[in-house]
């Protein structure tokens, strides 16, 4: 493999990088705030498992867009905001087992077990958050370097996790689907963008390259 | 609460008189005038609004009550299941002025000799109100104390004079989108229906409550009539009812119908039997705050001792 030119500095993604750091952060403030003073309502262990739920699969889905956003786009730094908002989203998700683990279950280790095993929705979340973890670990630079070609290949796992996050939050809703129906909606869009649609279209204009067009993907 | 904590209602609080007596001359002009006559003058026009919070007179205590301290009000009206106006807790109190709670009628029908029409002012007027501090278990594991205002069902229903033919009571709420919000999506199958077994609806401890801590009930409790069976989750007590029905067999019940083997129609807090998708061993109690430890669930949310008997030789797990 040719060594890639360090890529020149961008500086528009120099800027942009704090200001998205400083919007992920948004949330988890709001959410001590409004905690403290009261106003997340007469329910408050409810009220910080369904926002640390949403901010997780909302940052989750946002990582996904990354990529078709750049295609769409064609502004290439765009992916050097994936990695941060995939750790949010992980941040987020940890959040959220925490709130359940401390303040929901306080700790009954053998409520929490028999809720893992027996409760579906409670299962498939566990699972995401646990195909999470890997991905969070490898994240860095130098275990990039390490996995190489098994690195992206690795973190294709995001869109499991992606399927099992909306999954987890349709299984618990009663009886209103409208707001699990729209992430869902915003995941198949999503992971639509990612199938060889274009390589289908080119190969319909071109004839011959598509299977070089595959390989470059 | 007027007669148990009287120093629990400020001076301030109390309606003056002139808001009063304008309330009695209402209740006069819209009995004169019946149904809907006088619900468009001036400002006689947003009476309900001005009526939910107005102080009931004699409220008698009652040796039912519990003496758990009661949730607080702003609790108990600002985190609400009552999906005619929102699917979201806090959108009930958000939409609660668009239910217009009079006139109100209640039409009772079925198997019964006396069949007719009862009008809210009617009920308020007929049936001695008593305080019933009762325990409240949701099916989602979360509980309150609810200091209602009501009187028992059984009540009502003996002056319909029921027959012998009539084994189930079955209840309806309002449907009126242009003033149930929620109706207008069809995320329930809508009317809300419920319904109980006749010696359920009889006991005692089944209540129609009128409202809430000493005032008329707040439109998002499920005003302005609403039942209460403190043993059952609350998705049996249902709220805003302008239809019963006595009936020979057992009635459709919404929840029911729409999730059979997560909602029964029997519907007793138990926590012998989780819900599908949660346990009921446990629930928490609303208003305790961020590191309260969830409470164990009772059987019959603890009111075993006088409704147990109901379900003698029943299997409960298959007749949840």
């Amino acid at each position: 493999m040719r060594p890639n030119p360090r890529p020149r500095p961008d500086r528009i993604i120099r800027l942009v990088k704090p200001a998205v750091f400083a919007a992920c952060l948004l949330p988890v403030v709001l959410l001590i705030w409004r905690t403290l003073d009261g106003s997340i309502g007469p329910n408050p262990v409810e009220g910080i498992t369904h926002a640390t739920g949403d901010w997780a699969l909302r940052l989750l889905l946002v990582t996904l867009a990354v990529t078709p956003l750049r295609r769409l786009s064609g502004w290439a730094p765009l992916v050097r905001l994936r990695r941060m908002l995939g750790l949010f989203a992980f941040f987020y998700a940890v959040l959220h087992f925490i709130t359940y683990l401390w303040l929901d279950q306080f700790f009954d280790w053998q409520a929490i077990g028999a809720d893992i095993a027996k409760r579906p929705y409670i299962t498939v979340g566990f699972t995401a958050l646990a195909l999470m973890v890997p991905l969070a670990v490898t994240s860095t630079r130098g275990w990039q370097r390490r996995l190489g070609a098994r690195w992206k290949q690795l973190h294709r796992l995001i869109y499991p996790i992606g399927v099992l996050a909306v999954l987890h939050y349709l299984w618990l809703v009663k009886a209103d689907l409208l707001e699990p129906a729209i992430y869902a909606a915003v995941l198949a869009l999503l992971l639509a963008a990612r199938m060889p649609w274009r390589d289908w279209y080119t190969r319909r204009l071109s004839g011959s390259h598509s299977r070089r067009a595959q390989v470059a993907r | 609460m007027l007669i148990k904590r009287p120093s629990d209602i400020p001076a301030s609080e109390v309606t003056p008189r002139a808001v009063y007596l304008r309330r009695r001359e209402f209740l006069r002009a819209a009995a004169l005038a019946g149904v809907g006559a006088a619900m468009g003058t001036g400002s006689l026009g947003t009476a309900s609004a001005a009526r939910a919070g107005e102080p009931i007179p004699n409220v008698r205590p009652s040796r039912f009550s519990t003496d758990e301290p009661p949730t607080d009000v702003d609790d108990i009206t600002s985190y609400n299941n009552f999906y005619e106006l929102g699917t979201d807790k806090s959108d009930p109190k958000r939409n609660a002025d668009q239910l217009e709670t009079r006139p109100w009628q209640v039409v009772v029908e079925g198997e019964c000799e006396a069949p007719g029409v009862m009008g809210i002012e009617d009920v308020l007027r007929d049936f001695p109100q008593e305080e019933r501090i009762y325990r409240l278990r949701c099916v989602e594991a979360w509980a309150m104390v609810v200091p209602w205002v009501g009187f028992p069902l059984g009540d009502l229903l003996k002056r319909f004079k029921p027959t012998s033919n009539a084994r189930y009571v079955a209840f309806e709420t309002l449907y009126d989108p242009t003033m149930l919000p929620g109706q207008r999506r069809g995320v329930l199958d809508w009317p809300y229906r419920e319904g109980l077994r006749m010696d359920e609806a009889m006991h005692p401890l089944t209540i129609l409550a009128t409202g809430l801590y000493g005032e008329i009930l707040p439109n998002q409790n499920g005003a302005p009539l609403r039942l209460v069976v403190p043993w059952k989750y609350g998705f049996k007590s249902i709220k805003s009812i302008v239809r019963i029905r006595f009936t020979r067999d057992e009635p459709p019940a919404t929840w029911n119908m729409m999730q059979p083997n997560e909602y029964g129609f029997y519907a007793n807090v138990n926590p012998e039997v989780d819900h599908p998708r949660w346990s009921q061993k446990s629930h928490r109690m609303i208003g305790a705050g961020l590191f309260a430890r969830k409470r164990p669930t009772l059987k019959f949310n603890g009111y075993g001792e006088q409704v147990a008997s109901l379900y003698a030789g029943m299997d409960l797990a298959k007749f949840y």
